[in-house]
């Protein structure tokens, strides 16, 4: 672990990772997304509407998955004061933000034809809401600041703090009386969807995780970068 | 080292005494996170007339009857149920044996005079032929209606 926290050795590592991890991302997005809009049947239910959750249910699953990066990169830098652990929860935000902002609004999209309303206010909606709004807060934060070790301190308590939301999106839907429907996938007792529908769901699911390798490998690098711009432009005027 | 120690000992206890506050809360607010209640709660607890709230659970089968604009129906958690009445549209996936939410408020006659109706449906996903294929060989109990009222 500590091995790869040099900036030098993650550099040559992403070198080498980035164009695997970005291969994979077209391979399995071209291969999931035609599965689920072309191949794969609509719901007995639902109908056509159904694949609407090709995207939303990846989006939602990454949208928490980047904070809990984001926590346990933030965790690190408080703790043993990785230069590259505050790198990498910077590189987390904007990506995570995204992924959650298309998970609200796929979701109302689907909301409207099958619920009959665009948005409502129950545990599930609103606790994913308040992860966007978190992530909001953290990139705010950290940016709050001109000595940008205290806005990454800051930030990363934040992030700590908020990280309590997560497990309070997943249980939502079983702790309380909801709009949204109980867990499909994530559940005891196994998935219940079936294989036809499960599958598409899947490669999107993992080529999401992979284009968010890529995009937070490609962010780190930048930031390292920045990172010696800074430097190097800090001894020049002191010079 | 010691001082990383330290770090790590706050921030681990810093989380648990947050997540025990948050827990705790909650808790507290257990009826407040509620979206809709469901017609045992409503015997149980007890709902003032003309208060304004929501109710839930599956549309009894066979119970809808329309008139006009107007419909009528039965939303039951398979232990007590609730008369509903609603005037307006529906949404599509409204039907007998589904999930619905309705809100509105309760009348002196013990009917739920409903001003908006949302559709709720399971966590259960199959193609057409499945579903057919399951109620043909009669598995169906263990399908979809128990799912929601189940945990409940």
């Amino acid at each position: 672990m500590h091995k790869y926290a040099n900036p030098t050795r993650f550099l040559r590592l992403s070198k080498i990772l980035v164009p695997w991890c970005a291969g994979l991302t077209v391979v399995l997005f071209v291969a999931g997304l035609g599965w689920g809009l072309v191949f794969s049947p609509p719901d007995y239910q639902q109908g056509e509407t159904v694949r609407i959750m090709y995207v939303h249910v990846p989006a939602a699953w990454l949208g928490m998955f980047a904070y809990m990066v984001m926590a346990a990169a933030s965790a690190v830098a408080l703790i043993w004061k990785h230069p590259l652990a505050d790198l990498a929860a910077r590189a987390a935000a904007p990506i995570g933000a995204g992924f959650t902002l298309l998970c609200l609004v796929t979701g109302s999209l689907w909301g409207k034809p099958m619920w009959g309303t665009w948005w409502v206010w129950d545990a599930r909606l609103t606790s994913m809401l308040v992860l966007l709004f978190l992530y909001l807060g953290y990139m705010a934060l950290a940016n709050a600041f001109d000595d940008i070790t205290r806005g990454n301190r800051a930030a990363a308590i934040l992030c700590l703090v908020g990280a309590v939301n997560v497990p309070i999106i997943k249980f939502s839907v079983d702790w309380w009386n909801t709009l949204h429907q109980p867990a499909s996938v994530v559940k005891m007792g196994g998935p219940a969807i079936d294989p036809a529908i499960l599958w598409p769901l899947v490669l999107m699911a993992l080529s999401f995780q992979f284009y968010f390798a890529t995009l937070l490998m490609l962010r780190m690098e930048s930031g390292i970068a920045a990172a010696k711009i800074r430097a190097l432009s800090g001894l020049e005027s002191r010079a | 080292m010691t001082r990383k120690k330290r770090r790590l000992y706050f921030v681990a206890l810093g989380m648990l005494a947050l997540s025990g506050a948050v827990a705790l809360t909650l808790t507290a607010f257990q009826d407040n996170l509620v979206f809709f209640y469901s017609p045992s709660d409503i015997k149980e607890k007890g709902v003032e007339e003309g208060r304004r709230f929501r109710v839930g659970g599956l549309v009894e089968e066979g119970s809808v009857v329309r008139s006009g604009e107007t419909v009528a129906f039965v939303v039951t958690d398979l232990v007590n149920s609730v008369p509903v009445t609603y005037t307006g549209i529906l949404p599509d996936l409204f039907r007998e044996g589904q999930g619905v939410v309705a809100e509105g408020a309760l009348e002196s006659s013990g009917t739920f005079q409903a001003s908006s109706v949302l559709a709720k449906h399971d966590e259960n996903y199959m193609p057409p032929e499945v579903a057919e294929a399951l109620k043909a060989s009669g598995q169906w109990e263990n399908g979809p209606p128990k799912a929601m009222t189940g945990a409940q």
